[in-house]
């Protein structure tokens, strides 16, 4: 179980995320920058107050399950593992080099701790359905299934047969938390394929949804908390995020979805989260 | 003319019985339920079609209704394999894995989830229905991926057989199924075990290699040969990946003449593998009979293998044209 940090605390290592986020970025000279910058902050909740797990022991058997479905976000992934102590930070700067067990989108294979494997869209979903499923038949009710999709990537059909299928089977131990960072490659989601009413889309597939401000740590451990309260529903959280959160530079702009910074951006962008320091929301909001 | 020989200890051969493929992978299901608690069984909305219904009545509690959604029936498979459960997933093989293929590709065969995948209604056989629901491009798509098992038995008692045997197999597994009744040419001693193929018929002039339903045509086709006064020698692959290349190296290497049959297209299938086993190891003179780049169409079953070229009298054409090949060249 991890120990119990503030929000404060919380911050700082979302923030040490970041920049850890960045200098892989540039490193590898490729990958997805706004996504993980975004979900720094929920990624930081999971590994450090939500999730139970034990990151030198990833297969424990009474672990919660966590699944990231848009693969290519995973940079904030190996960032808060090896920021948790699954493996040393300086692995990270393998990111995309051949051999490595950080590949470009996560492989189950080769990194314990990965659930799954993902980057294609849309099937992350149904495989955390089917993880809870197991469990219910099981009769497992101690261990709960979280699944990170990108909004973008519920363009997807797979996505929905999976909702459907959740609500069917009441799989009240499955949380999805959908990232709403209203970008996809091709610019603004409500532009290439608009996702509203989004909530009603959701509640009308047998859903409960809950609604929060995913760069606001609290808001996640919150809603995460009220999510598992729920019985009979699987539990949809729209995290509203801001792509690139915490450089000026990358916020809001779909263009860094699946872009890296080059060194000159890099140099800008960890010169400004260290100097956030404790103070990301002030400077921010 | 001497007596045709006597026949193989693994061959059925007088009164041959009739039945579906699909029925022997029901059963084989079914006794799987009481061997191996973790088995459970998902299909999306053709139960009783693809003779998951024996098992459901048996394992209500671990039978899994997916709706028509095949994406979300391999998906949802791959997780309940995470889960601890060796999950058989099944439909008709154009829709499962026509359409999922990069589902099974991603969080199957490179996540490396025991998932055991049944296509149901493959081959122009499943007749009337029309090319749409002619599954022929299955063994193609799945052979192609690593780590994938590829099984296409020959008759309801070796899909039994098989059933079981993946239910044992910790690798991710596909298992070609038809919707027709077709001889049960294998005997319940028969072994089966994945990996291996069957030495069905013995001879020195040329190897007919079969696959599925096929199989049947090739042992027909041995005794037309054996009438014109040539000796085939007839291999059964039910498991199409991995290939027994040990097998099947020693008869190329004996006949020199290769005809290879399946209920599917030659690219890519049964007739390609052997083609590049062949082709690396021992290149000789092959012909593979198959669908020839097209698709299929309605028609009765029987009617259907005629006009496609899926029979014996196609088979003995061709082992006449190898080894007239084979003659040219020596």
């Amino acid at each position: 179980m991890p120990q119990v940090r503030s929000i404060n605390q919380l911050e700082i290592i979302a923030n040490n995320i970041r920049e850890d986020i960045i200098r892989m970025l540039v490193h590898a000279g490729s990958g997805h920058s706004a996504g993980p910058m975004g979900l720094a902050d929920i990624f930081t909740a999971l590994y450090f107050d939500i999730l139970k797990h034990d990151p030198k022991n990833p297969n424990w058997s009474e672990r919660d399950i966590l699944i990231l479905s848009n693969g290519h976000c995973v940079p904030v992934r190996y960032a808060a593992m090896a920021n948790a102590g699954y493996f040393d930070r300086k692995e990270l700067l393998t990111l995309r080099q051949l051999g490595s067990r950080l590949q470009g989108h996560p492989e189950r294979t080769r990194l314990p701790g990965l659930e799954t494997t993902s980057g294609p869209l849309g099937s992350g979903l149904s495989q955390a359905a089917g993880i809870a499923l197991a469990h219910k038949m099981d009769n497992i009710l101690h261990r709960w299934v979280y699944v990170v999709i990108g909004d973008g990537e519920t363009d997807e059909g797979n996505i929905w047969e999976a909702a459907m299928f959740a609500a069917n089977n009441h799989l009240s131990k499955l949380i999805a938390i959908i990232d709403r960072n209203n970008i996809q490659i091709d610019g603004p989601t409500e532009q290439v394929m608009p996702l509203e009413d989004y909530r009603a889309k959701w509640e009308a597939f047998g859903w409960h949804v809950i609604e929060i401000d995913g760069n606001d740590i609290e808001a996640v451990i919150d809603a995460c908390a009220m999510a598992r309260a729920i019985v009979e529903k699987p539990v949809a959280i729209i995290a509203h995020t801001i792509p690139g959160k915490g450089v000026d530079f990358m916020e809001y702009d779909f263009h860094w979805h699946g872009m890296p910074p080059n060194p000159a951006q890099a140099k800008e962008a960890l010169h400004e989260l260290r100097t956030l320091g404790g103070r990301i929301r002030s400077e921010h909001e | 003319m001497s007596n045709p020989p006597a026949p193989h200890k693994d061959v059925a051969r007088d009164t041959l019985s009739l039945e579906p493929l699909r029925a022997g992978f029901g059963r084989g299901l079914e006794r799987a339920g009481h061997i191996y608690p973790n088995v459970v069984a998902a299909c999306a909305d053709l139960t009783e079609s693809t003779q998951m219904h024996l098992f459901k009545q048996s394992f209500p509690e671990r039978f899994i209704e997916m709706g028509i959604a095949e994406q979300n029936l391999v998906t949802v498979g791959a997780g309940l394999a995470a889960g601890g459960k060796v999950p058989f997933v099944s439909s008709y093989a154009a829709f499962s894995p026509g359409r999922n293929w990069e589902q099974i590709r991603t969080t199957i065969c490179l996540n490396d989830r025991p998932v055991k995948i049944i296509g149901s209604h493959a081959g122009v056989s499943v007749g009337p229905d029309g090319a749409t629901h002619q599954m022929l491009e299955d063994l193609a798509i799945m052979r192609v991926l690593p780590n994938m098992v590829v099984i296409a038995p020959a008759d309801s008692l070796e899909a039994e057989k098989a059933t079981l045997a993946m239910a044992d197999d910790p690798r991710p597994n596909y298992l070609r199924l038809a919707r027709e009744a077709t001889p049960i040419i294998t005997l319940p001693e028969t072994p089966f075990h994945i990996g291996e193929a069957l030495l069905l018929e013995s001879g020195s002039d040329v190897s007919l290699i079969a696959t599925g339903t096929m199989t049947y045509h090739a042992l027909m086709a041995a005794e037309l040969l054996y009438k014109d006064g040539i000796e085939a020698e007839v291999i059964h692959v039910a498991t199409i990946k991995p290939l027994d290349s040990e097998v099947l190296l020693k008869s190329i290497r004996k006949t020199r003449a290769v005809v290879t049959a399946e209920e599917g297209q030659i690219i890519g299938g049964l007739g390609s593998a052997v083609a590049e086993l062949a082709a690396e190891h021992c290149p000789v003179p092959i012909q593979r009979i198959g669908m020839r780049d097209r698709f299929g169409e309605s028609g009765e079953p029987e009617q259907l293998l005629k006009h496609f070229g899926l029979d014996a009298t196609h088979i003995r054409m061709a082992a006449h044209a190898v080894l007239s090949d084979k003659e040219k060249e020596s």
